[in-house]
């Protein structure tokens, strides 16, 4: 892949009276990628996408498609092609006729869009499609015609809109791989806003997280997994538990924190900032990470133990999902309630809820990150557990 | 599964009548309004269209009134001319109405939206005859117009602008508004606004996508606006009697004359048959010609 960068944004801001939803946001899109925009609802990602397909202008900052500026520039005139949430096909026409349409305003001859409309069409895989009437496909096949309609433009880039938020979850899976599949075979640069995660991490080649109008970390998906920059990104990205506390003491980049509900966690800082003695922080880990080991011994809080960070409690609720399962064990001496991820062994096929498990997890598992008083982040705390 | 069947089937003929027996009372307001308002009254006008009047209560079978209608050029050409000038009427209030009810469904948002549509009701409290006279006082030789051109120093002496083509029309358009605006901006309320900005995102001009997407949707509401106002403008009585003067004939005021003037029930009754005619044939050909079907309209 080249240098050449299809999509940039520099320093975008777009405000709404004393609002401002899009807060000085850059980012470099590289040619023929697919880059997600991941965020809760309302955290400014579709005004975003909007500034970029041309319907709503930046109050400040400057977009660049293939080196040109698109300020002022219409969306009639913009090389970006854009998926929207519910598709918008028109009803008024049959499928061909909803593909052509962008082509007709080209004023192409009739031949070559008549060509181009049956190439897109196998493309999608729906070759006899053309003549049917909207309402006569499937959740899935509109969604691959709404697509067809805008990648028959061929665009620089391509802006999707949650486009697979109305399907249900089997379908959704499905057009997930799909997707990318299509993406790596046309080699259109994809730009995908979404606020399902499993979403943005499986068809992308970088994510940026989206919280109050700005980028929290930009990165490929295993990077925001594995070593997310905030703690929003650790509670958003991937399930976590989390603990709020103080920071004891540093030790050689291990930072020792007493829980607000008791106990003792070592961890190391999740970013670059450095953490001193008196920091509040927020610590997560995943529940993957914690080994479980049935043990009948006395209950003890969190503390260390052999290097490793130990707790015993007691299994409350098992859930299970075949390879996802997981057991949600509550710390009988503080009463935190940890999710824990069950080995997909089936070592703990047979575990019943009351049994008392001993957790343990590596110090390198735990991140801490300095907390924003009063800013509530999502993660498995004591109220979302369930 | 048959024991099921069967008490399904029991209640079913249990259930059936009962809901006959309410179904029949719920439409019977319905049923009599229908023929004793309009199905009888119009075989007695069809009857008596039919007859010839021989003599004191003596009467003949006999298609005398409407030959008569066909061999008087004055009832042929006011027969014309009233269907040209509703089409006309027609096209122009759509052509004002369009943009109008574009303007109140799409653009303005919130309170605007329901002040605006306030102001294209508010007229119609007012009776027609009372909007009428309105016109009278503006557009007369004495009136507000008139008066104010001669105070500007536009004009030398007083402006008669009633009793003219044009002024009819406008009045006509006028009458006719609220009947295109309400159908228009509810068929346009439900055009989802993302077909509008996916059009202009396929690189479609404001043009293109009035004609291939607004139109073709708001086409039901076009057209049940059309058939309202047509039907209403071709039926006008009052606003061609007050605005049009002697030389703005309209057919309705035929049959009019017909009726009261000459005592003519006869050829008043089939003047009235042919304008019935003459209102669904016109109907017909424009459904046809816009490709919608009257099930469409009434949606």
């Amino acid at each position: 892949m080249n240098n050449q960068l299809d999509l940039e944004c520099r320093r975008l801001v777009k405000s709404f009276g004393k609002f401002t939803a899009v807060d000085n946001v850059s980012l470099e899109i590289p040619k023929g990628s697919f880059f997600s925009i991941l965020g809760p609802s309302g955290c400014g990602k579709t005004t975003l996408l909007r500034m970029l397909a041309g319907f709503i202008e930046p109050s400040a900052g400057d977009i660049v498609i293939k080196g040109q500026s698109m300020l002022g520039v219409p969306p009639n005139k913009r090389p970006v092609n854009m998926v929207f949430q519910h598709l918008a096909l028109f009803p008024m026409m049959n499928v061909a006729e909803n593909i052509a349409y962008g082509l007709k305003r080209r004023k192409l001859p009739q031949a070559e869009i008549d060509k181009k409309v049956a190439d897109v069409l196998e493309r999608v895989s729906l070759p006899d499609a053309g003549s049917k009437d909207v309402t006569q496909l499937s959740g899935g096949q509109r969604q691959r015609i709404a697509i067809a309609r805008s990648l028959v433009l061929e665009p620089a880039v391509l802006l999707l809109d949650e486009p697979l938020g109305a399907l249900d979850l089997k379908l959704r899976e499905h057009m997930k791989v799909e997707l990318k599949q299509l993406q790596h075979e046309v080699g259109t640069t994809f730009v995908y806003i979404t606020h399902d995660q499993s979403e943005a991490l499986v068809m992308s080649d970088n994510v940026a997280v989206m919280n109050e109008g700005r980028f929290e970390q930009v990165g490929s998906p295993q990077d925001l997994y594995y070593n997310p920059k905030t703690a929003f990104v650790a509670g958003f990205v991937g399930d976590s538990n989390r603990w709020s506390g103080r920071v004891d003491s540093i030790d050689k980049g291990q930072a020792l924190v007493s829980l607000d509900d008791g106990g003792v966690i070592a961890g190391i800082t999740g970013n670059e900032k450095v953490l001193a003695a008196g920091d509040k922080v927020e610590l997560f880990v995943r529940p993957e990470a914690i080994i479980i080991e049935r043990d009948s011994s006395a209950q003890t809080g969190a503390h260390l133990e052999n290097g490793q960070n130990t707790l015993s409690g007691i299994v409350e609720n098992l859930l299970f999902d075949g390879a996802n399962s997981r057991a949600q064990v509550r710390d009988q001496q503080t009463g935190h309630q940890v999710t824990v991820s069950l080995p997909q062994t089936g070592a703990f096929s047979d575990l019943k809820s009351g049994e008392q498990l001993r957790l343990s997890w590596g110090v390198d598992k735990a991140r801490a990150y300095g907390s924003q008083t009063g800013a509530s982040q999502p993660g498995l705390g004591k109220e979302q557990a369930a | 599964m048959s024991t099921f069947q069967m008490t399904s089937g029991t209640e079913k003929s249990d259930t059936i009548p009962m809901l006959k027996l309410g179904t029949f009372l719920l439409m019977l307001p319905l049923l009599l309004w229908l023929f004793l308002l309009i199905i009888l009254p119009h075989l007695d006008l069809l009857t008596v269209s039919l007859r010839e009047k021989l003599g004191y209560r003596e009467y003949a079978f006999s298609l005398q009134n409407y030959i008569e209608f066909f061999t008087e050029p004055l009832y042929w050409n006011t027969f014309v001319r009233t269907a040209v000038m509703s089409i006309v009427a027609t096209m122009i209030t759509l052509v004002i109405g369009f943009p109008v009810s574009y303007y109140i469904a799409k653009v303005i948002k919130g309170k605007k939206r329901n002040l605006l549509f306030m102001m294209c009701l508010i007229p119609f409290w007012v009776s027609e005859l009372v909007r009428t006279f309105g016109w009278m006082i503006l557009l007369r030789e004495s009136g507000v117009i008139s008066s104010f051109l001669q105070w500007a120093g536009l004009v030398d002496g007083p402006v008669e602008l009633l009793y003219s083509d044009a002024t009819l029309m406008v009045g006509l358009v006028y009458t006719s508004m609220l009947f295109m605006v309400v159908p228009l901006v509810s068929v346009l309320d439900t055009l989802d606004d993302s077909l509008i900005e996916a059009g202009y995102d396929l690189g479609g001009s404001t043009y293109s996508i009035l004609r291939e997407i607004v139109i073709p949707h708001a086409m039901p509401g076009i057209a049940s606006g059309c058939i309202v106002v047509f039907m209403l403008t071709l039926g006008n009585y009052l606003t061609p009697t007050l605005l049009g003067g002697k030389d703005s004939l309209w057919f309705t005021e035929q049959i009019y004359n017909q009726f009261i003037t000459r005592f003519n029930w006869e050829s008043g009754s089939a003047f009235g048959f042919l304008l019935l005619f003459l209102s669904s044939a016109i109907v017909f050909v424009g459904l046809k010609l816009s490709r919608q079907t009257l099930a469409d309209t009434v949606k």
